[in-house]
């Protein structure tokens, strides 16, 4: 692409891009995010691709941002027309392009079918999962290649960076900014322009603006598919906050269990520098920005700002005292804001749309939408979009579908292992930054994960901390330290050794950690332990007390049983049992030696009768 | 100058000050065991912990690393405070049961072991207050040690775990080690430590051996004196 | 003694790559651990030496980040995400079939050196959950019996090469 010298150019660019654009033409688009490359997506691309060299067709199949609708890929859709295709394999390409993309003919065995009222659903918006969705930020992911910078400025891309640098002074921008109401999406919520605001007045130079993309919270990768799919979106917002601020340098911190997200990033970045959108005099002003990447090395506490910065300088994520903040001394000591991606994505919404407009969406508190993604026992796993204040019972039933297999709703656990977990009598708490807290949990990076009633709370409570203690960078006592006595508490009660007074010794021990932590992983720890203890205190008890884990899930604490009315006697659960516990005539009800059992499961996937019992 | 309150009672300081010289400069006395003056503050060991208050806003600091501030309101006997303090103690003594500087220091401020806690046997007396590593980058200007891995496994060594080549013996890390962790045995002509022999200079004119002859073609390439020079111990020079 | 002279020259390039820029350690080091498989004791010397940090530090770094690995990895990495959707969904009852399957422990290579098993904390695909990832394959809706197949299969493959 020719370098983009003005304003002007840009919008002529965008034109000419629209004019070529036939909207009548056949596209076909594929979801080609992580989560559908683990379906296979890319073997269907290909297919489709030979498919339609074969019938000789001029048909553009183009493999785009993730959809978001994961529980369901992969997922196809035909343009014009939007036919909204799902679970699609290699073998149904025939039917796509000689039917839809040749005749207009739909495959109704590849249309979403509404499990309650049975009916096929034509197109995406229709779909119950994308219904109450309003996706602002994420819903041209699946419009582009992300590979191609032209399928990001046909859609308007990079009007916010333009509109910026030609009508705003860097302290407009602020004060949109915080009119606006932005928040940062990554964990604490704090608004985004007093951030920036911070560092524009700090003294020293240079500064940086850097974007967060280690996505640690286990569970959450909206961050991912907006750096895999709109890589742009990421850029352009960086860059009005680095004019902004009054940086020249931006680094993105990409996890390093990411490759695609770091593929496209650098491809963006070398086309937008190739376009004159980054790099020295952007659209022909006097702003200069430039963006580095960096891997993470694989650390949760690289989340942290502090540690972030070592990171990037090339030590350990230790986390240090932050009694001066990072707008002032961040990155190699020099101002610095750090916002997580998603965060930044929204920045030229709010340039292009208009901090009143922005401000308009959302609670009172908290502006805008927000992805979650909605996974574990829920029908519909996936990644959703929705204004802020929508209910947690909206997103677990009208979107999520409810629970799998028809099993009772337990929990919802938010914030990552920073959080905390939900229960059902709270389902209609409109989610936002300071709901969420006021219950015991946060917002995080907008992880939730959905648990049923074979999940034991207490058995969370010990993952999460588990979890921490890997995590934990080991500096400061009360985290290396407590968090790691808590766990070994929580093990014990797991393990039918839980004593009386564990729980009000793990509160107790809480608030020390707590208040003791150096930064906010050590901080935020017992959160898990806290609220599962405030809502399901009955689930300790019953472990400690009677030596019962009433999800069936801690195993020192259960025995397998064959119930003789169901069990037919097929005996593949012997045949499948590791241990030779399981004993039984053919066609006769088969017995477990609970001496011998594991309790590893293997007997109850196998089962077709569901006559293993475990309690 | 800045003004504030600690524990009720007016105070200045210079504005440059930490609070943890400030409260000690006011006779009171504040717990530490990774403050060590030779070296840098790190904030690890959070006993210095204070509560602050600012506003309408209190939290809990370590005085080793906040500086003073006018208008400040500090408590450093606060309830959580003290349950920080305590807490910290019974996790260090869980860590390290065999150390008597801890064991002193728990009585002193009246802490007892916590008996829900499975004493370590691995962990030595070593509280990772990163002294030792501080002091062998900063002063010593070697860097032979580090701390590895991290969280619960986290530890302080020689890379690979092996007798390292950096290393010049000069027991620094010994001196600066809160809790005598760190074993460093000088008999005769020879000095081990980290798992490391070193041999020890005899001086020139008396004859004691005194320093790791490592230590010693360290500074002389450092500073230019000759090797000659400084083969004349402390004492005779 | 040759192969820790290749060792040494890829290394030297990785370095020299990078510019010598004290901030690029962790880059260095993964492009190493690319090369490698894993992070030779060689080369984290190599790159102390070339780029003037202590060795104490290099090691700091390469035992820190879960990203590296010390010591040379199997043929196959079988990488068991643990995340919290997969935790709720299974995923330990998955880790400790293939942990008896394999007989290693995460972090743990076989004695053939054809496996090596790691947790990975989420590779978030949820949807699939519990996912295990061999290699760059995703194996989603892990069951436990479904665990004996897959390695049963790909120690067959081995055998016929």
């Amino acid at each position: 692409m020719t370098k983009i010298t003005s304003a002007q150019a840009l919008r002529q660019v965008q034109e000419d891009l629209k004019k070529n654009f036939d909207p009548s033409k056949k596209l076909v688009t594929i979801c080609a995010g992580t989560g559908c490359r683990g379906y296979g997506c890319m073997k269907v691309k290909e297919e489709l691709e030979a498919e339609i060299k074969k019938q000789n067709m001029d048909v553009e199949v183009r493999a785009t941002g993730c959809f978001g609708f994961c529980e369901k890929g992969p997922l196809v859709i035909v343009h014009p027309e939007k036919v909204f295709y799902q679970q699609v394999k290699v073998k149904d390409v025939a039917d796509i392009i000689g039917k839809t993309v040749a005749t207009g003919e739909v495959v109704e065995k590849l249309l979403y079918r509404d499990p309650n009222t049975n009916q096929t659903v034509l197109r995406e918006e229709d779909v119950p999962f994308y219904k109450k969705q309003n996706r602002l930020v994420f819903g041209q992911n699946g419009l582009i290649d992300p590979t191609r910078i032209e399928d990001y400025l046909i859609l308007g891309g990079y009007s916010a960076l333009a509109k910026t640098l030609s009508d705003f002074t860097p302290e407009g921008v602020i004060s949109e900014v915080k009119k606006a109401g932005l928040r940062g999406r990554g964990g604490g919520g704090f608004q985004a322009g007093v951030k920036w605001e911070g560092s524009r007045k700090a003294h020293g130079e240079p500064k940086y603006v850097i974007a967060n993309g280690d996505e640690g919270d286990p569970g959450a990768y909206m961050d991912r598919s907006l750096m895999e799919g709109n890589p742009h979106s990421v850029l352009e917002g960086m860059a009005i906050g680095a004019y902004a601020i009054g940086a020249s340098e931006g680094y993105i911190y990409v996890r390093h269990e990411y490759p695609l997200a770091v593929l496209h990033l650098t491809m963006a970045i070398a086309a937008a520098k190739e376009a004159g959108l980054l790099g020295k005099n952007i659209l022909g002003t006097n702003f200069s920005f430039d963006i580095h990447i960096n891997k993470g090395g694989g650390a949760f506490v690289c989340g942290e700002s502090s540690a972030l910065f070592a990171s990037i300088e090339g030590r350990a994520g230790e986390p240090r005292a932050k009694y001066i903040h990072a707008v002032e001394r961040g990155l190699w000591d020099k101002p610095t804001v750090l916002n997580n991606v998603e965060t930044w994505a929204n920045v030229p919404l709010i340039i292009n749309k208009g901090a009143d407009w922005y401000a308009s969406i959302g609670t009172e508190g908290s502006k805008g939408t927000k992805i979650f993604s909605l996974v574990g026992k829920i029908n519909n796993t996936g990644l959703i979009e929705v204004p802020m204040g929508i209910t947690l019972r909206e997103i677990v039933y009208d979107m999520g579908g409810g629970i799998p297999k028809g099993r009772k709703f337990k929990a919802v656990q938010t914030g990552g292992p920073s959080g905390g977990c939900i229960p059902e009598s709270l389902l209609d708490l409109p989610v936002d930054f300071d709901k969420l807290y006021e219950v015991g949990s946060m917002m995080g990076s907008g992880g939730m994960i959905v648990m049923d009633d074979k999940s034991c709370m207490v058995d969370v409570a010990r993952y999460f901390l588990n979890f921490l203690q890997e995590e934990s960078c080991g500096k400061c006592v009360p985290c290396r330290e407590g968090v790691r006595r808590m766990r070994e508490i929580l093990d014990d009660i797991c393990s039918g050794k839980g004593r009386e007074g564990d729980v009000e010794l793990l509160e107790h021990l809480s608030i020390g950690v707590a208040d003791g932590s150096l930064c906010a992983l050590g901080g935020s720890a017992p959160n898990p332990v806290l609220s599962t203890i405030k809502y399901f205190r009955e689930e300790y008890d019953a472990h400690i007390k009677e030596h019962r884990c009433p999800a069936g899930v801690c195993k020192a604490l259960i025995t397998y049983s064959i119930d003789a009315e169901e069990c037919t006697g097929c005996t593949l659960c012997s045949k499948v049992c590791p241990v030779d516990a399981i004993s039984g005539e053919k066609k006769k009800a088969h017995k477990i030696d609970n001496e011998k059992c594991t309790r590893c499961g293997a007997c109850i996937e196998s089962c077709k009768f569901d006559a293993i019992l475990v309690k | 100058m800045v003004n504030m309150i600690i524990d009720g009672k007016n105070v200045s300081a210079p504005k440059d000050s930490m609070l943890l010289e400030v409260i000690r400069g006011a006779g009171i006395s504040v717990p530490t065991l990774c403050a060590h003056e030779s070296v840098s503050r790190s904030g690890a060991c959070r006993l210095c912990v204070v509560e602050i208050k600012k506003g309408n806003r209190t939290r809990i600091v370590t005085s080793c690393l906040y500086g003073a501030e006018e208008g400040l309101i500090v408590n450093t006997k606060s309830d959580r405070v003290l349950n920080v303090r305590r807490l910290v103690m019974e996790l260090l003594l869980a860590r390290c049961p065999e150390s008597e500087v801890l064991q002193n220091l728990a009585k002193e401020m009246g802490v007892e072991a916590q008996t829900r806690f499975v004493a370590d046997s691995d962990k030595g007396k070593c509280i990772l207050c990163r002294s030792c590593v501080r002091v062998c980058e900063e002063v010593v200007g070697v860097s032979a040690i580090g701390l590895f891995a991290r969280g619960s496994r986290k530890t302080v060594g020689t890379p690979f775990m092996e007798q390292s080549d950096a290393c010049i013996g000069c027991g620094a890390c010994v001196y600066v080690c809160p809790t005598n962790h760190i074993v460093m045995i000088s008999t005769g002509d020879k000095r081990k430590i980290w798992g490391r022999k070193f041999k020890m200079q005899d001086c020139s004119k008396c004859g004691k051996f005194f320093a790791p002859v490592d230590q010693l073609k360290f500074i002389s390439k450092k500073t230019g004196t000759s090797m000659e020079d400084l083969s004349v111990c402390t004492e005779c020079r | 003694m040759k192969k820790t002279a290749n060792y040494a020259a890829k290394t030297r390039e990785i370095v020299k790559k990078h510019g010598g820029d004290k901030g690029a350690l962790i880059a260095v080091l993964q492009d190493i651990q690319e090369a490698f498989n894993y992070l030779p004791k060689g080369a984290m010397i190599t790159v102390s030496t070339m780029m003037g940090i202590p060795a104490s530090r290099v090691y700091e770094v390469a035992t820190f980040y879960n990203a590296f690995s010390l010591n040379p990895r199997g043929k196959h990495i079988v990488k068991i995400c643990v995340g919290t959707a997969c935790h709720v969904r299974g995923a330990s009852a998955i880790l400790d079939k293939f942990e008896q399957k394999l007989l290693i422990k995460p972090g743990e290579t076989n004695q053939d050196q054809k496996f090596t098993l790691e947790l990975v904390n989420c590779v978030g695909a949820c949807a699939l959950g519990p996912v295990v990832v061999i290699d760059t394959e995703y194996h989603g809706q892990m069951t436990i019996n479904k665990v004996d197949k897959i390695i049963n299969e790909m120690n067959k493959e081995g055998a016929q090469q």
